[in-house]
């Protein structure tokens, strides 16, 4: 088992002599995907001319079918196959697993009668074409019997159990702290129920090859998607192969598997043609996962001086009834702030409606909206800047385990953030500030989110023609990950970037976990970098073993890689002229990255802070943002351009998540209000006028041996809080249910008199 | 979708017998909506008779002073129309507030004028609505949507339309002219060519199914500021919450009812010589629904008419 001090030597990355790490180069695969050409799932050639699938949802929230008549929906135009529960293809039982070892069990479709959500696939259609599958879809006749069901989360709040085994985080007595403190803030906050919005459908081609599927699927885990359709079908997981080389967007929700993927390589087995399956938009919505909403109560307790005492937060949250999720909403704040007594904790409602699941920076992205705002609230009873108020509850070491942090410039970001984004010119009043209609405010928040490394393994094959080509059972879901592992590979082999290729989402390739949890770029970047150094040890041990090289005989581990070339003092030859005599397949390593044995002596996060300036319209209560910055820190920056954008889309979540986003469930069905994106309200180009954030110089050697840390769900954390803080400034108005909607505004307005 | 028939009319009569012999045939002009609405099967019409070709996209003075719109003038060349702009900057701005480029790009006057409602009961095939399956029921009734009818609804139906440019239109006393297989030529107002819901809210207009928009006709600006505000959860790409335009001493309000609302009480208290604010309660003193809706129009309204009296924001 290695160590952290293992990473702590210099290192080709570290060094970045060719200057690859950190430079704002462009997508690697960009110009695939604004021309068209970069194949999706559900767009991949197929071997023979596919038919096509289109899955029928249940509009029954809880109960059982009843009855099934399928006879017109068989009878119509091009209709190859129709399955319910009673003629669907035998999988294997849900939960089993095969292998122990498979990531997943078995995950049937169309498995019974029982219907345990709105939205849940009831039947199957396979036809020629779209159009006429979807058409005969709409003559499968359904009929339910109704069970009572349990569909609004406010209502069932009694209902709140504890999450399963988990027991609420004490440090010293809460209680007792928060009783004797000076000041206190008790309130409570609602977000709610959110859905990742995904550009790109959920969607599968798959066809059969002799006994083994070939599948293309959305999906932000090749592993998982694989192990969950072998399962499934009952065969070994090499049965199945998997791809998924471009993903249009995943953001958690994509982190498994649903029934596109069984019922094409069901439907293709059966009869023996490619299928492609794809979700409906509304199926987007309705039948895959959601974040779900959370109640969370904060209360915290504190000294005349600003120093927390006591702090709480206590969060209800929902999971389908069958299928266990917890949203950590308050697990974020253990890390945070310093205050000797502490209560951290969890209960969930079950309902009947579709899986809650993980959506990108599960537990901050709600949880932040309320313990951000709750300090807001804190700073100005005690009548401090709210930096002022963060600054002085900074602790020295992780005030839930007392280790120490690996790296924690929080502080600074707020600083500086603070200095770029003008907060001095913040007037503390709120309400004080008027441009014409608008009441103008500013606020700010910070940002939190862990950091994570786990196992993962490639595959590097150097070739005579000079190219390295990096393999990896990864995905990239639009954060960057081909171009950050083609810059890491060709800094640590001295390669230019044309001299690298990078080749993903392929199951028979090196594993590694995928995208989630913003550990991919250090998990896989890491596995990356093992493996480029296995090669230039392999390439140097040729070289030194080669009499027809002019390194011969000298010592492998005093060679050095720059310009396409293995060096040592004034005598040098070229990559490829060392790959071309290794053979016609060139020079093939493998190398992986584990965890380090001591890397959670250190506490290791990612930081930042948020600010905004926003405008209330004082007429209708439409709050527009004007500005927002933030200031990151997260550790060593491999790609400028697109951690920013990571930062900042992450940002533009939260503007969604405080202005605009929300599905709520109507209790009479079961159903979404929103099903498409025209409904479902996601921030436009229109909203955000003025973004932009900076990552300050960073490098967390107890990280990984890179020194880099995960930006995919930071930029999120605390952004929504900055947002609701500006709109108190701005107009006086503390609105503790998101989204912070005109209406909502508005009655607050009213009810002030304004 | 469900299978349809296609057919491109060489000329309006083409269309117009088309139309006439080809009961639940639709007109498709850039089909931003209707195209949507046939992916869902909520509009299920065995043929569409493509009007999109034809001549109809002039954009005219008239003898009167006034502006004739041809009806497959697309909203773009509507809202950047020099005489549009300069003259009915409100209907400008109207446009301009509606969808996104791309769609104003192929949205045509005619066509967006025939738009169905957006209530999201409506575009789910799944809930009991009576416009799309009368007798079915109303779920927006006791439902979750928010942005529902102050004025005309009915105990059948409280969807509101979703036109912008409507709301502006008729602000200006705009005037749709018809044509029907038999050459009959019609000249309905904007402002009533939407039926209210009452006992059939299926039947969104009075026009014939064999009836097509040739123009749209605005008569002479009126005299006074003009101004228009959309009021919406996000800045862009989404309806209104609530819109009202103004010009001259003419107020039309947007969102809260299944046509565009000219608000007439308010219209007369103003004549009275009331304030903004005191028009503004005078017509939401009619409206049933939730007080925070009313709160906003009353609030939007009193706004806007103040704006546009003070020669701001048109």
């Amino acid at each position: 088992m290695s160590t952290v001090r293992d990473w702590a030597a210099p290192n080709p990355v570290t060094e970045n002599r060719s200057g690859l790490i950190g430079k704002p180069v462009d997508r690697y695969e960009g110009r695939l995907k604004v021309t068209g050409t970069a194949p999706y799932a559900y767009e991949v050639e197929t071997p023979a001319p596919p038919l096509f699938g289109h899955i029928v949802s249940s509009t029954l929230a809880r109960g059982r079918i009843a009855s099934v008549d399928i006879s017109a929906a068989e009878a119509a135009p091009g209709v190859v196959r129709v399955w319910t529960h009673l003629n669907v293809p035998a999988q294997a039982a849900r939960g089993t697993r095969l292998n122990p070892r498979s990531q997943r069990a078995s995950n049937p479709a169309l498995e019974s009668d029982r219907v345990e959500h709105y939205g849940q696939s009831v039947a199957f259609v396979l036809a020629d074409t779209p159009e006429n599958a979807r058409a005969a879809g709409g003559l499968v006749r359904i009929t339910y019997e109704a069970e009572s069901a349990d569909l609004d989360f406010l209502s069932s709040l009694d209902q709140a159990g504890p999450a399963p085994g988990e027991e609420d985080a004490r440090i010293g007595d809460f209680e007792a702290g928060y009783t004797a403190s000076e000041v206190t803030v008790d309130a409570t906050w609602f977000s709610p129920l959110q859905n990742h919005a995904q550009m790109e459908p959920c969607a599968t081609t798959a066809w059969w090859e002799g006994d083994k599927v070939v599948v293309h699927t959305s999906i932000q885990m090749v592993k998982g998607g694989q192990h969950a359709l072998a399962e499934t079908l009952g065969v070994p997981s090499d049965r199945v192969r998997l791809f998924t080389r471009y993903i249009g967007g995943g953001f958690g929700g994509k982190g498994q598997s649903y029934d596109d993927l069984t019922l094409a390589a069901l439907g293709a087995r059966e009869t023996g043609r490619p299928v492609r399956v794809a979700y409906t938009r509304q199926q987007m919505f309705q039948a895959t996962i959601h974040r779900p909403a959370v109640q969370m109560r904060v209360r915290l307790g504190a000294d005349r001086s600003g120093r927390l005492n006591a702090m709480a937060l206590e969060a209800v949250t929902h999971c389908a009834r069958n299928a266990p999720f917890v949203e950590h909403a308050a697990n974020f704040a253990r890390n945070l702030y310093a205050a000797p007594n502490r209560l951290t904790g969890h209960r969930l409602v079950r309902l009947d409606i579709p899986h809650a699941g993980a959506m990108r920076a599960p537990g901050e992205a709600p949880g932040m909206l309320s313990l951000e705002c709750a300090m807001d609230e804190l700073a100005e009873t005690l009548g401090l800047d709210p930096i002022e108020l963060r600054i002085r509850n900074e602790p020295e070491v992780d005030p839930d385990n007392a280790k120490p942090f690996s790296v924690r410039q929080l502080v600074r970001c707020m600083q500086e953030g603070a200095q770029q984004f003008g907060w001095e010119r913040r007037n503390p009043v709120p309400g004080a500030v008027r441009e014409g209609r608008w009441y103008v405010g500013m606020g700010m928040a910070t940002a939190i989110r862990g950091n994570f490394l786990l196992p993962a393994k490639a595959g590097l094959r150097l070739t005579g023609d000079g190219v390295a080509t990096l393999t990896q059972g990864m995905t990239d879901i639009g954060t960057g990950t081909y171009t950050i592992l083609a810059q890491i590979t060709g800094e640590t082999l001295g390669l230019t970037l044309d001299q690298v290729r990078v080749e993903l989402g392929d199951s028979d390739m090196p594993p590694a976990p995928g995208s989630g949890g913003q550990f991919g770029a250090a998990t896989a970047g890491s596995a990356a970098y093992e493996t480029g150094m296995v090669m230039r040890r392999r390439l140097a041990e040729l070289a030194a073993g080669d009499p027809r090289s002019p390194l011969y005989g000298e010592d492998p581990t005093l060679m050095d890689f720059a310009n396409g070339n293995i060096v040592l003092g004034n005598r040098s030859e070229s990559l490829a002229a060392l790959a071309a005599r290794a053979g016609p397949e060139g020079v093939y390593v493998e190398g992986g990255i584990s965890p380090a044995a001591d890397a959670r002596d250190w506490s290791q996060h990612t930081y930042g802070a948020q600010f905004a300036e926003v405008g209330v319209d004082s007429v209708t209560g439409e709050v527009r943002l004007r500005r927002m910055f933030g200031v990151f820190a997260a550790g060593r920056i491999l790609n400028a351009k697109l951690a920013k954008s990571q930062i900042t889309g992450g940002m533009i979540w939260g503007v969604g998540a405080a202005l605009t986003e929300s599905n709520p469930v109507d209790p009479r069905y079961g159903s979404f209000l929103h099903q498409d994106l025209g409904g479902y309200l996601a921030p436009v180009h229109a909203d955000i006028v003025n973004l932009d954030a900076v990552l300050l110089d960073e490098a967390d050697d107890k990280a990984n041996p890179m020194g880099i840390k995960g930006v995919g769900e930071l930029g999120i954390c605390g952004a929504g809080a900055a947002i609701a803080n500006a709109v108190y400034n701005a107009c006086g108005v503390r609105l503790r249910d998101y989204p912070l909607t005109p209406d909502k505004v508005l009655a607050a307005l009213e009810a002030k008199g304004l | 979708m469900k299978p349809f028939a296609f057919e491109r009319a060489r000329d309006v009569d083409h269309a117009l017998s088309l139309a006439a012999v080809s009961p639940g045939a639709r007109f498709l002009a850039g089909g931003t909506n209707l195209l949507d609405l046939m992916k869902l099967e909520i509009e299920q019409p065995p043929r569409l008779i493509d009007v999109g070709r034809l001549p109809l996209a002039d954009i005219a003075e008239t003898a009167g002073g006034g502006l004739r719109i041809g009806a497959l003038a697309t909203n773009t060349a509507v809202a950047s129309d020099p005489k549009v702009r300069s003259r009915y900057p409100a209907l400008a701005r109207a446009i301009l507030a509606g969808g996104s480029v791309q769609l104003r790009n192929k949205a045509t006057v005619g066509g967006n004028l025939m738009q169905r409602t957006r209530c999201p009961y409506f575009m789910d095939a799944a809930k009991p609505c009576n416009k799309r399956l009368p007798g079915s029921g109303c779920s927006a009734m006791d439902g979750l949507s928010s942005t529902l009818a102050l004025f005309g609804a009915s105990e059948m139906c409280i969807a509101v339309s979703p036109s912008d440019m409507s709301v502006a239109l008729a602000a200006f006393d705009a005037v749709a002219e018809t044509v029907r297989a038999d050459g009959s030529v019609q000249r309905r107002s904007v402002e009533t060519l939407h039926r209210l819901p009452g006992e059939a809210p299926q039947v969104d207009t009075d026009l014939a199914p064999d009836e097509l928009i040739l123009a749209v006709e605005l008569p002479p600006p009126p005299e006074g500021g003009q101004a228009w505000r959309k009021v919406r959860a996000r800045a862009s790409y989404t309806g209104a919450l609530a819109s009202v335009a103004v010009a001259g001493d003419r107020v039309a309000l947007g969102a809260v009812a299944a046509r565009p609302w000219r608000a007439r009480a308010a219209e007369a208290a103003l004549a009275d010589g009331a304030s903004p604010a005191e028009a503004a309660a005078a017509e939401l003193a009619s409206a049933e629904g939730e007080d925070g809706r009313k709160a906003l129009v009353r609030r939007l309204a009193a706004d806007v008419i103040r704006q546009a009296r003070e020669g701001v924001g048109s």
